[in-house]
């Protein structure tokens, strides 16, 4: 159990640091994605999560070696965070071997077994039953391991998320469910898609315990995480936590966002950046995150290279792993 | 030779996988005291425990989504889904989850899940709990579909279906639950792809699935009597599908009926027929016959479902056209 313990010692620490070097790399990363795909030098199509990265740091550090998740569609975070690096997502991205799903999944199909990711899902809402399916076989095992779902608020209105937080509930299973409230299903307003608008509503019908709390600020993400991760870990249940946060882009890259409001999204930048906030609560000069900016830069840079390197699959190879 | 009806052989096959191996368990709905809508189950529970044999909730989504988390953790679920109409119900976690995480991770998952379910009309259930939708699933890469007609088949296949690190689709018929056979004293694990000759003969091939194994059997005895001798080919798994028994079966008898219970447009048959087809141009003699239930949702009233799904005499019929339009 060392969360809480660690927890204590996250305030005003190197680890906070820690934090805002892995949020300005998957920053970096995104917007290096953002350019590459403008340059038409990525294929499919993309959606960064630009505004959320202190949702995927703060939870995916709050997890212990062995604990798994399952992505969204908007997933380069919650992977990078999750320990997959930077090179295999950006050679995934541009369909290589090398990518972390070996060309075989995309932005949307970031895989990474080994280190836990069951698969960010093109699906919304999709991912949610399977995590409830590891959960049940870590309760059956006798394996101290929690299973952890990202997904938006959109998809609180879909079946899985209700038949998986009912089952999970009802079956106690370590399983927590990380609902990035970003306000925004795709181009609809959570005021057009939801009746409700404090979502730990949801999980009152299930007898869920709940936690919510803001996402741009992450120590409380990390510290809310933490304590749900222990909550569902040691046997006392499945929890809904909510993270309130912002996207501060559009739903896909070159989405001309017609249905914000006008001014919203500037003055969002402005106030609500996880970065910015970070920055500032740890008074870190100006000298010290451009040296910070410039480490990662150029780590998302190589990553850029890395990819570009990398070999093509066979077209051929299309036919493999069909079946085991 | 032990005697077992076909529910039994699912039984004796889940309880002989639970015995030996922790990581087999099973869920679905009313599957625990109740033993399952059709019995299957019956037992289970006192043997192996809630834990093992798990009541669900009227759940189809997560039932099968469920069972695909603990499968890509290693373990060997298998789910119950009551009426394989509810699959509509778990399709997106079948189709675009289950059958798509091995791939889309470029090899890195596996997800040993079975989906045993199954359907059949002939009791008048009407058109929601015996639809036949094995089709829809043979189309889907990285399924694999299997539709055992007897107790050994069941027996055997059902057993592979656990032991394959792919998810499969087990189709049981209502109709067969029933159905006794002596079966092998020790469980065989029948492999996919395999198909089996059910009766030899060497005027007509008929390739049937499910109940029709059994309709064309009455089929086949009837058309000897008046001199035409069929060869009857049960495929067993879909997907795989053993193309080379049927193919020579074909250019031995030069003939073929494809038989199932589902509606004939678009139905498995289709595909058989054009496998045939393909591979045999040369060696056909007549076009293939199809038959399968007629282009309608399942009706309720008797006379009307009987005039809708296919019965021996629509097969024989079909043995006929293909004998009488070669103009013997």
């Amino acid at each position: 159990m060392a969360r809480l313990e660690e927890r204590e010692q996250v305030q005003g620490s190197e680890r906070l640091k820690d934090f805002l070097r892995e949020m300005l790399l998957i920053r970096r990363f995104e917007e290096k994605v953002e350019e590459r795909f403008r340059a038409g030098e990525l294929p499919g199509f993309l959606h960064v999560a630009i505004g959320q990265e202190g949702v995927a740091v703060g939870v995916c550090r709050a997890l212990e070696d062995g604990d798994v998740i399952a992505s969204t569609h908007r997933a380069h975070g919650h992977t990078i965070a999750k320990g997959t690096p930077p090179n295999e997502v950006m050679a995934e991205l541009y369909g290589k071997v090398e990518g972390c799903s070996h060309g075989y999944g995309g932005s949307m199909h970031l895989y990474d077994l080994e280190r836990g990711n069951l698969g960010a899902n093109a699906v919304v809402g999709g991912g949610l039953p399977a995590i409830v399916g590891a959960a049940l076989a870590f309760k059956m095992r006798g394996e101290p391991r929690v299973a952890v779902a990202f997904f938006g608020d959109g998809a609180t209105n879909i079946g899985t998320f209700h038949e998986s937080l009912n089952l999970a509930q009802l079956w106690n299973v370590p399983a927590v469910f990380v609902l990035e409230n970003n306000w925004w299903a795709e181009s609809t307003p959570n005021s057009q898609h939801s009746p409700i608008t404090d979502f730990t509503q949801r999980a009152v019908a299930y007898g869920m315990h709940s936690i919510k709390v803001g996402g741009q600020e992450i120590e409380p993400v990390y510290d809310a995480a933490a304590e749900a991760i222990d909550h569902a870990r040691r046997g006392d249940g499945p929890v809904l936590l909510v993270v309130d946060t912002y996207r501060l882009v559009g739903h896909y890259v070159g989405d001309p966002q017609v249905y914000r409001p006008k001014g919203e999204l500037q003055e969002l930048r402005e106030t609500q950046d996880p970065i910015t906030k970070l920055r500032e609560r740890l008074g870190v000069t100006d000298e010290e995150f451009e040296q910070l900016d410039a480490d990662v830069t150029r780590e998302v840079d190589e990553s850029v290279e890395f990819a570009k390197n990398g070999t093509d699959p066979k077209p051929e190879d299309a036919l493999k792993n069909v079946y085991a | 030779m032990p005697e077992l009806t076909y529910r039994e052989a699912v039984r004796d096959t889940l309880a002989t996988a639970m015995r030996q191996d922790s990581d087999v368990f099973i869920m679905g709905e009313d599957i625990a005291e109740m033993g399952g809508s059709m019995g299957v189950t019956h037992g289970l529970v006192d043997e192996f425990g809630p834990e093992r044999v798990r009541n669900t909730p009227i759940s189809e989504m997560a039932i099968v989504g469920a069972g695909i988390g603990a499968a890509m953790q290693g373990m060997r679920p298998v789910v119950e889904i009551m009426y394989e109409d509810f699959l509509t119900l778990s399709t997106e976690q079948i189709v675009n989850q289950a059958a798509k995480h091995r791939y889309m991770s470029g090899g890195q998952l596996k997800v040993p899940l079975t989906i045993r379910t199954q359907g059949g009309a002939g009791w008048s259930p009407g058109a929601q709990h015996a639809q036949q939708l094995e089709a829809w699933f043979v189309h889907i890469p990285g399924l694999k579909v299997v539709f055992p007609s007897t107790p050994t088949d069941v027996r055997g296949m059902l057993w592979s279906a656990i032991y394959d690190d792919n998810p499969v689709i087990v189709f049981e018929h209502r109709l067969l639950y029933p159905v006794k056979e002596d079966v092998p004293e020790k469980l065989e694990p029948i492999p996919f792809g395999e198909a089996r000759v059910v009766r030899e003969g060497e005027d007509v091939t008929v390739i049937a699935t499910g109940p029709m194994v059994h309709r064309s059997l009455e089929a086949a005895e009837e058309a000897e009597k008046n001199g035409v001798s069929v060869e009857v080919i049960d495929p067993r798994s879909l997907q795989p599908l053993d193309e080379n028994t049927i193919v020579e079966s074909l250019k031995k008898t030069n003939r073929a009926v494809v038989t199932h219970e589902a509606v004939t447009r678009m139905g498995f048959g289709a595909e058989v027929a054009s496998v045939i087809q393909y591979q045999a141009f040369d060696w056909l003699d007549a076009p293939i016959e199809r038959v399968g239930a007629k282009f309608a949702p399942l009706a309720f009233a008797p006379v009307m479902e009987q005039f809708l799904i296919p019965g021996p005499e629509d097969v024989l019929e079909g043995i006929y056209r293909t004998v009488g339009r070669n103009g013997d």
